[in-house]
């Protein structure tokens, strides 16, 4: 009895010995680290999947500098925001972290990242090799809140089954039109890859659109303020623009008609049984309903090339390049990732270094070799791209248009970036639905995001 | 159990004010109030570390403009004033109104039913310990198992309805549908949890209750209204303010349909609401006055109830 009450006891005392310990390692580790002349750097990062490449980096980063160690933390992409704010929020924040264009603008009126314009000037870094208009996206007033790390553009992706049993040829693939009139040649295509319960497409006179066995093309909805994934691309190749200036603008003008053209296109798809009504889609996205054989085509960001081209897709999958717009050029957006300093990092030194590494070749052909992103560098994205064809997947769609002039545009950089993408992608299915008519519902939101900058 | 009852007994049986009984009383060695506190600092110390530091932060943060990152500045009643005109704020109560409606009440019909079945017709442990078991799956899972099993393209339940002949649902997606289904998903999981909470009321109904009923020549309808309803009014009472309660919080199957676009405004209920607005929007200040409002609205809706249920006098006395 009396030696297990001694025990219990010991063990009662050891527990909360180390629970003390745990709470106070937060500062001794780095009070530690600084008295031995080591200094560890945290690093956030959201995408698993690129993890093993950035860990690379981080030791090939320790082996150049020897007294910094970069202990990485991944957090899934629903949780990271949250944890960051809230460590922000605690001054417990990693000194260095993988930043979004839509989450930024709020670090930084709240004074959270350090501006690095003064290094980068020190040290010369090359601000030419990085894709052009990706480093310009950090920068407000002067100061410099990040170096590009990737970038990211949108082509079409398709089911190459379904086309040659349709008999559409995957050389028509890469010229395709489009205008919001009547669909250009994209439509033709949507509309012989559409398929119903006994066998007739979409252009054949019988085709019964209350039993579509296999839609033509999958919008996706949920897309916030961007439309990144569709309606925004289309918009822009038809001559539209956000807002008065990128970054930083102030008026956005979701009322342009040729806005609402876009959407309507997009409407008429559904009423001809080619893409399926807003409430009677698949919630576990189009990446499902695509390797479920339900749906032919749709676009798709460069990020979800493993998921497609990868070996865990259940279909056949390649790339198409974005339609050539009513404006003579395809568009597809681009946005880009960069690395943000803590402003209140006990190691602002070493934390440049660190970011200055992850800006650099050294650390962007690391990333490109394991082919999961393409790196913001020139060089190094054309090396991704290498790595993709040598894993047999061709990516080209991804990378032409970051070659061709006037192809890509840059999403919108601005305040309020998650109050305006619930009030605009609210806006827009509402009037998917019908619940409103397009002019009239993009009208209010446009007011409704525009009264949120006065 | 039995020399409670034995104490129980002799208590009764001890008249008021009786002279001997003041004899036979033994002295009190120390005073138990010590102890007593000393059981009690566990619990409180979580209690005024988990709830009440936080209900006191929640309420200077509802007056100030917070936004988690730069210091609150003090903005008095402004955060309220704005709340009550935003239309939003009204629209996600209506939503969670609507749904508490619909879960709550097919939850307690269905509930009572089940109870009632457990009472008067079998009382078998492995059934009772069946109903349980949706209330023990957590309820992300849940969320996400009927998400699946749900899904307008590629779910189990509209490949029977098109099997069937019968056109298929966007149950999570519709709007008309959407929160029909996340309140019925919710009753699924917790009819057992209140089913056995019911039941266990009735186990206090005295039987000899129904025996009268009986030679009286009532049916086991009869007797349900007339016995097994009035009887349980108290239970009654405190199991609808509490799955009200929890009802009124409905947050993860919501936040599971909504995925990772967030939830369309069809099923954008008060949580989700604040949520939003505090780790979204980061407007803490005004996410924590919408907090404080619902506790409000939620604290009378509380006192109404169990006022017009009599709650605290039970027919048994």
């Amino acid at each position: 009895m009396n030696t297990t009450k001694r025990a219990g006891l010991a063990l009662l005392a050891l527990s909360l010995a180390g629970t003390l310990a745990a709470c106070g390692s937060g500062g001794g580790q780095e009070q530690g680290g600084a008295a031995g002349g080591t200094v560890t750097i945290d690093y956030w990062l959201w995408d698993d999947k690129q993890l093993p490449a950035y860990q690379a980096c981080a030791d090939a980063f320790h082996k150049a500098e020897p007294n910094v160690t970069v202990k990485i933390t991944q957090t899934a992409w629903a949780q990271y925001w949250q944890n960051l704010t809230t460590q922000l929020a605690a001054g417990q924040a990693p000194d260095v972290w993988t930043d979004h264009g839509s989450y930024y603008p709020q670090f930084v009126s709240s004074g959270q990242i350090m501006d690095i314009q003064p290094f980068v000037d020190r040290d010369k870094v090359d601000l030419t090799q990085y894709q052009e208009g990706l480093a310009d996206l950090w920068v407000k007033d002067g100061k410099r809140y990040g170096l590009p790390k990737d970038w990211d553009t949108i082509a079409l992706v398709y089911n190459t089954t379904m086309l040659a049993e349709q008999k559409v040829k995957p050389a028509e693939m890469a010229d395709l039109t489009w205008n919001p009139t009547d669909g250009g040649t994209l439509q033709q295509v949507i509309a012989k890859l559409t398929v119903d319960e006994n066998g007739r497409d979409g252009l054949d006179p019988a085709f019964d659109k209350t039993k579509v066995k296999v839609y033509g093309f999958l919008p996706e909805w949920g897309d916030g303020s961007q439309g990144q994934n569709g309606w925004g691309d289309l918009a822009v190749a038809n001559g539209w623009t956000y807002l008065d200036k990128n970054p930083w603008g102030t008026r956005y003008k979701y009322d342009d008609p040729k806005l609402a053209q876009v959407i309507d296109w997009y409407k008429q798809l559904i009423d001809k049984g080619y893409a399926p009504k807003f409430d009677k889609q698949s919630t576990l996205g189009r990446d499902a309903v695509l390797n479920a054989g339900k749906g032919a085509m749709s676009f798709a960001g460069s990020w979800t090339i493993s998921t497609f081209l990868g070996p865990d897709a259940e279909q056949k999958f390649a790339l198409a390049p974005m339609p050539v717009g009513p404006a003579g050029t395809r568009k597809t957006a681009i946005n880009g990732l960069s690395d943000a300093i803590f402003a209140g990092t006990e190691h602002k030194e070493e934390a440049w270094k660190w970011v200055k590494f992850l800006g650099s070749a050294g650390c962007q052909d690391i990333v490109a070799d394991s082919a999961v992103v393409f790196p913001a560098i020139k060089t190094a994205s054309d090396k991704a791209a290498a790595a993709h064809q040598a894993a047999g997947r061709d990516v080209q769609a991804y990378l032409g248009p970051t070659k061709a002039r006037g192809e890509t545009f840059l999403l919108p950089i601005t305040d309020h970036g998650n109050e305006i993408s619930q009030i605009v992608q609210d806006a827009i299915q509402s009037v998917v639905l019908g619940q409103v008519g397009t002019a009239e519902g993009l009208k209010q939101a446009n007011d409704q995001v525009n009264a949120l900058f006065t | 159990m039995r020399t409670m009852r034995t104490e129980e007994r002799s208590q009764l049986a001890e008249p008021p004010n009786d002279a001997g009984a003041a004899r036979r009383r033994r002295p009190r060695p120390r005073d138990d109030r010590r102890a007593a506190w000393l059981f009690l600092v566990p619990a409180l110390a979580g209690f005024v570390i988990f709830y009440g530091y936080p209900t006191v932060r929640g309420v200077w943060y509802s007056l100030t403009d917070y936004n988690l990152l730069s210091d609150p500045t003090f903005v008095g009643g402004d955060n309220y004033a704005q709340i009550v005109r935003d239309p939003q704020f009204w629209h996600s109560l209506g939503v969670t109104g609507y749904y508490v409606v619909i879960n709550i009440g097919s939850q307690m019909l269905l509930g009572l039913l089940l109870a009632a079945l457990m009472h008067r017709l079998t009382r078998s442990v492995a059934l009772r310990a069946m109903l349980l078991l949706p209330w023990l799956v957590p309820n992300v899972t849940v969320g996400l198992l009927w998400i699946w099993l749900l899904d307008a393209d590629l779910g189990f339940v509209n490949h029977l309805l098109k099997a069937l002949g019968l056109g298929t649902v966007g149950f999570f997606v519709s709007p008309d549908w959407a929160m029909p289904t996340i309140g019925l998903v919710n009753t699924w999981a917790y009819t057992g949890y209140t089913a056995l909470l019911l039941y266990a009321g009735m186990l206090q109904i005295p039987p000899h209750l129904y025996e009268s009923a009986a030679l009286d020549g009532a049916g086991e309808l009869r007797m349900f209204r007339s016995v097994t309803l009035p009887m349980l009014r108290p239970v009654l009472a405190l199991v609808l303010v509490v799955s009200l309660i929890g009802s009124f919080q409905i947050f993860d199957t919501v936040a599971v349909a909504a995925g990772g676009r967030g939830a369309s405004s069809a099923i954008r209920v008060i949580y989700y609401f604040i949520y939003q607005q505090a780790f979204q929007y980061f407007h803490m200040g005004y996410a924590s006055a919408a907090a404080l409002l619902l506790a409000l609205i939620l604290g009378v809706l509380t006192v109404v109830q169990l006022r017009l249920l009599r709650a605290s006098r039970s027919d048994l006395a």
